[in-house]
């Protein structure tokens, strides 16, 4: 098996691979945690492409995604000495400061505005040099994505990606709020069933 | 979703899970997760698989010079000033957590449900009808928030296994977190029905949630 499909496998969560011979997530982590500022550097390298590529997707905006990003790492920086006898994984812990950190902006800036912010055009794939695992990842999910039932899949992407809240999903698609929370539960269930296939 | 209204199930995880509560909510939320270690373990779960979608995102290639604006404010902060008691950012009120720093306080809010991740693989399966189910090895716990039954009456879950059908719990109203008593694996269902108080030996009302392991 592949570092790829051991990844996808272990996670239900789409784990990075792991680099034989480097430190792991963790080690990094804890190494941010003691206030070394090299190793928040080498944290970045590693997550910030997802993170930046979610930020920019939930914001549509270059120099908003640039703050959500900065603050989220930020962030990660001013707390890891408090996670790192946690057992989260790493990926899980950062993406979801990053994902909470871009939807607070994002409905910031839409009550600011008074509109939702304008769509930003949808890249038809990724950048050319973007890593082949990384590449992986984006198609299992994207399939898995799109074998989920439509009402589903239409819940978890405005939300994740929209950031709009359960009433505004509940108001915006025409259904009560039990609804809403049951396509969530739903999908998310369904969503690990189907990546726990895609190895 | 007439069982919905029926049950006036209150699930805030998924929604929690997928950051699509309003602040109020995650608040509210929030405290409940600081007195319910399942509700973290659940949480846990979810966030882990909703974490996935995030690289489902087609790239966007970052700013180059992102990386060292990162690390340069980092050396700028002085970390330890930054960092309250976890005892006092807890409790904490929405609009003095949104004063100060808003990221740090997600930051150390979300490793409050970090921390109840164990080795064991723990999976959360959403229940048809509302709540859902921590399966942890063969051990099932049903995690809802219900509606108080009406007098003389009980909820009371199953656990169909090969066709047989055996009681596994009886549970009231509120939110709740009910052990199963049978064990659990694939190809086992749960079910929960109305029955009379005390519990029945066999299922005689109509499932209001229901779950394939």
């Amino acid at each position: 098996m592949s570092d790829r499909a051991m990844g996808l496998s272990s996670a239900v969560g789409l784990e990075r691979p792991d680099d034989s011979g480097k430190r792991s997530d963790e080690q990094i982590l804890e190494a941010v945690g003691r206030g070394d500022d090299d190793a928040l550097g080498v944290l970045y390298d590693r997550f910030g492409r997802v993170a930046y590529g979610l930020a920019y997707r939930i914001l549509r905006d270059q120099s908003l995604a640039e703050d959500a990003v900065q603050e989220a790492f930020l962030a990660v920086w001013r707390s890891a000495d408090a996670y790192k006898r946690e057992r989260a994984k790493p990926s899980t812990w950062i993406l979801t400061v990053v994902h909470r950190r871009s939807v607070d902006l994002v409905r910031r800036e839409e009550r600011r505005r008074g509109e939702p912010l304008e769509a930003a055009p949808e890249p038809t794939s990724g950048p050319a040099d973007e890593d082949a695992s990384l590449r992986d990842q984006r198609v299992a999910v994207q399939a898995a994505l799109s074998e989920l039932p439509g009402d589903q899949r239409q819940a978890l992407e405005l939300a994740y990606y929209g950031g709009l809240t359960q009433s505004q999903l509940a108001e915006r698609l025409g259904v009560p709020l039990g609804t809403i929370k049951i396509r969530m539960f739903a999908g998310l269930g369904r969503l690990r069933e189907l990546l726990a296939t895609k190895v | 979703m007439t069982r919905m209204a029926e049950f006036e199930i209150h699930e805030l995880a998924a929604p929690y899970a997928l950051d699509a509560l309003d602040s109020e909510d995650r608040w509210t939320y929030e405290r409940h997760l600081d007195t319910c270690d399942l509700c973290r373990e659940e949480v846990a779960a979810l966030r882990e698989i909703a974490t996935n979608l995030s690289y489902g995102v087609e790239g966007k290639e970052p700013p180059a010079d992102l990386r060292a604006r990162i690390v340069a404010a980092a050396r700028e902060e002085p970390r330890s000033a930054t960092v309250l008691p976890m005892r006092q950012r807890r409790w904490m009120l929405p609009a003095t957590a949104a004063a100060a720093a808003a990221a740090a306080c997600a930051a150390v809010g979300l490793g409050l449900w970090a921390n109840t991740l164990r080795d064991a693989p723990t999976r959360v399966v959403a229940m048809e009808g509302g709540g859902s189910l921590i399966v942890s090895g063969n051990q099932a716990t049903l995690v809802a928030c219900v509606k108080a039954p009406p007098a003389g009456k009980t909820y009371e879950a199953w656990v169909i296994e090969n066709g047989v059908t055996r009681p596994a719990a009886l549970f009231a109203g509120g939110c709740q977190h009910v052990v199963l008593d049978k064990p659990v694996q694939s190809g086992t269902s749960v079910t929960v029905t109305l029955e009379a108080a005390g519990g029945v030996e066999a299922p005689t009302g109509i499932a209001l949630m229901s779950a394939d392991v």
